[in-house]
Formats: structure tokens, sequence, C-alpha cells
């Protein structure tokens, strides 16, 4: 068994077999896995916001789906992992309380998911499993080991992506 | 002055959010002595600015399954407010307001009114302190309930605040009724313009 590294809210980390990393209880924040299968390494992204162009204070680079990846992948890149033999996983981005109207706070969690997807697109990384939406919160584990996504939710069965 | 984020909030400006926490409080406890018939009294509540990052750890962890009731502001105050307590504090606020006493932890649909109620009766006070001190109109949504991990709750306000700067402002209240204790926090989430209008309407 290896260590168990952590990623707060608005954080990220790196992380290789045989360890794992996790994030405890995605809200409406996005979690995004950058992997890669032959080095086994991985990468972790715990955002809040979709775009740190559309806010006027966006210091902290991990805030934020399109500056958090950035970073990530720069990490990543600086550990000898290839952008082209990446791929990625999602988890996150419910909405945790019904509006009735599709007012700004009640999309924010699809709104993330949506960054995410876009920014992945643009650098050319495939999402190969995906757990996003719906109306509970996640905690989530990765296992660049097995490349398996474990996904845990209140009253729900264990489940990986 | 007109506040870029925040992270800028001075001393004085923290003692006055503290005396609206305090009328505050004040009010929420006589509301909730007069509907519950019995004397809530509740602590002098502590004004606390939270990195965004530690806010899932203070009620109990971040995977401590928590209450969330929101109600969304508008007005000449727009934003929304949070109560959040943990379950067990719920399930106590719930038996309160009912008048039973059972700790079944899942919540029907009559606990739920109960809470929304309470949530009310909260962010009402709260609302009032705001209005009485600075003279605005303030318009609240019905309550919203949520029942999940600490974390994911408090993502929703962490997020309303990570937009305007990487702290969260709020206050720790604890009621007293007899030897229950039920401990909550209410966190006040005025967009930046709206905060904006509340401290210069009070002169700071």
């Amino acid at each position: 068994m290896g260590k168990r590294i952590r990623v707060g809210m608005a954080d990220l980390n790196i992380c290789s077999a045989p360890d794992s990393i996790i994030t405890l209880g995605l809200g409406s924040c996005v979690g995004i896995i950058l992997y890669d299968r032959v080095s086994k390494k991985c990468g972790m992204l715990h955002a809040m916001l979709p775009d740190s162009t559309k806010i006027r204070n966006n210091g902290l680079r991990a805030k934020f789906v399109d500056t958090g990846l950035e970073d990530l992948l720069a990490m990543l890149e600086k550990e000898g992992v290839r952008r082209s033999s990446l791929v990625a996983k999602v988890a996150g981005g419910a909405t945790m309380f019904n509006f009735s109207s599709s007012s700004e706070i009640s999309g924010i969690g699809d709104r993330n998911v949506d960054a995410a997807r876009e920014c992945l697109k643009k650098y050319n990384i495939s999402i190969i499993a995906e757990d996003t939406g719906k109306d509970y919160g996640r905690t989530v584990e990765f296992y660049p080991e097995t490349g398996k996504f474990e996904i845990r939710a209140v009253g729900r069965d264990v489940t990986f992506i | 002055m007109t506040i870029e984020s925040y992270n800028d909030i001075t001393d004085t400006q923290y003692d006055a959010l503290q005396e609206i926490g305090s009328i505050g409080a004040g009010n929420a406890s006589t509301a909730l002595s007069n509907m519950l018939n019995k004397k809530v009294t509740m602590s002098r509540p502590k004004v606390m600015m939270v990195d965004l990052a530690k806010l899932s750890d203070l009620i109990g962890g971040p995977e401590e399954p928590i209450v969330g009731i929101l109600i969304t502001l508008d007005g000449s105050i727009k934003g929304m407010m949070m109560f959040a307590m943990t379950q067990a504090s719920g399930r106590r606020l719930a038996n309160l307001v009912i008048g039973q006493d059972t700790e079944n932890m899942r919540f029907n649909d009559i606990d739920k009114s109960a809470l929304k109620e309470i949530g009310n009766i909260i962010t009402g006070a709260y609302m009032n302190s705001i209005s009485m001190m600075t003279g605005f109109n303030i318009i609240s949504s019905v309550p919203h309930l949520a029942f999940d991990m600490a974390a994911s709750i408090l993502s929703v306000p962490a997020i309303e605040f990570g937009k305007m700067g990487d702290k969260a402002l709020l206050i720790d209240s604890s009621f007293d009724e007899a030897a229950d204790d039920i401990d909550g926090y209410f966190i006040m989430i005025p967009d930046l313009e709206s905060y904006d209008k509340i401290i210069s309407k009070l002169g700071l």
C-alpha cells in the first residue's frame, strides 16, 4: 500500500503508483484527473470555478479550471510525462441545492464540468470516464497503479469509473 | 471605500460585522424562544474569516454529514445566506420544534419543514439586523435544504466567496437550550457590490 495524497478545495497535486490521490466531499466543484497509463503518474485538480478570465481576483490559480489545468499539466510535464500520453477522468459538478429558477448559483456545477470538457479538448486530452452532475456530493480517490477512479457518496454504493 | 475582495477587510469593518452578528443572534434567539415557548439563548457569535480551503474542515470535517439551509437574497442587497449544522444538531433542533424525541437520522417531511422554518427564522433575524443598521430593504427566497457531506454543501458558499477572494466570512453561533447543545454556523455571502453598500452605509 502506498501513501494517500490529499487534495483540498482549490488545490492540485501529482502522484505516482503505488500512492493514491484523494479529495473529500466534492460538491459543485469539479475534480479532474490527468493520467499517464505508461508511467503510472497522475495529477488531480479540485477547481471551484470555470474561468479565471471572468473574475477580478484570480491569484489562486488552482481555484479555476483553466489556470489549474495549465499548472497541473506543467507539473506533470516537469515529471517527464508527455501530454500526448495523458487521458482524463472527471467527477463532481453536482447541483447541491435545487432552485426552481435556473439561477447563476444553481448552474455552477454544470458550468464547471463544461469548462473541464472544453479545456481538455483544447489540450487534446480525451476524457475516458466521467461521473458528474446530479445532486449529491462525492469523495473521489484515484489509484494510478490500476487507473481506477473510486467514487463514494452518502447512502450510495461505491463505484469505480 | 471600495473593496477589491474580502481579503481586504479592516478591523473596524470586522467589528461592524461582529455587531451585525450579535444583533442577529439576539433577534434569532428571541424569535426561537417565542416559537418554542422556552428560553433559547445564543452565545455571542464569533465572526471569522476562513481560508476557502479550510472552510470544509470547520463543521466536523469534510465528510461529516451536515444540513445546509440556503436562502438567496434580492433587493438592495444581493447574495445568499446559509445556516449549516451537523445532522445531529439538526436532529435536536427538529425534535425541539416538533416536540418529539427521536435519534433517527432519517429526516422525514415534517422534520424538513421544521428545519426550513428554523432556517427562515435564523436567517430572517440576521437579515433584520442588517436592514436595521443599514436601512436597506432585503428580499429573501424560500429556504432550500440539503443533507450531505460538509465539504459538498459548503462548496456552494465557498464558490460564491471564491468569485471575490480566497477567504469566506462566517459567523459561528451556538444555541443553548437546557442541556441540548446546538451548534450552527451562519454564513453570509453578500456579493461584492452589496458588501460595499453595507460597509459604506455603516460609515466605515
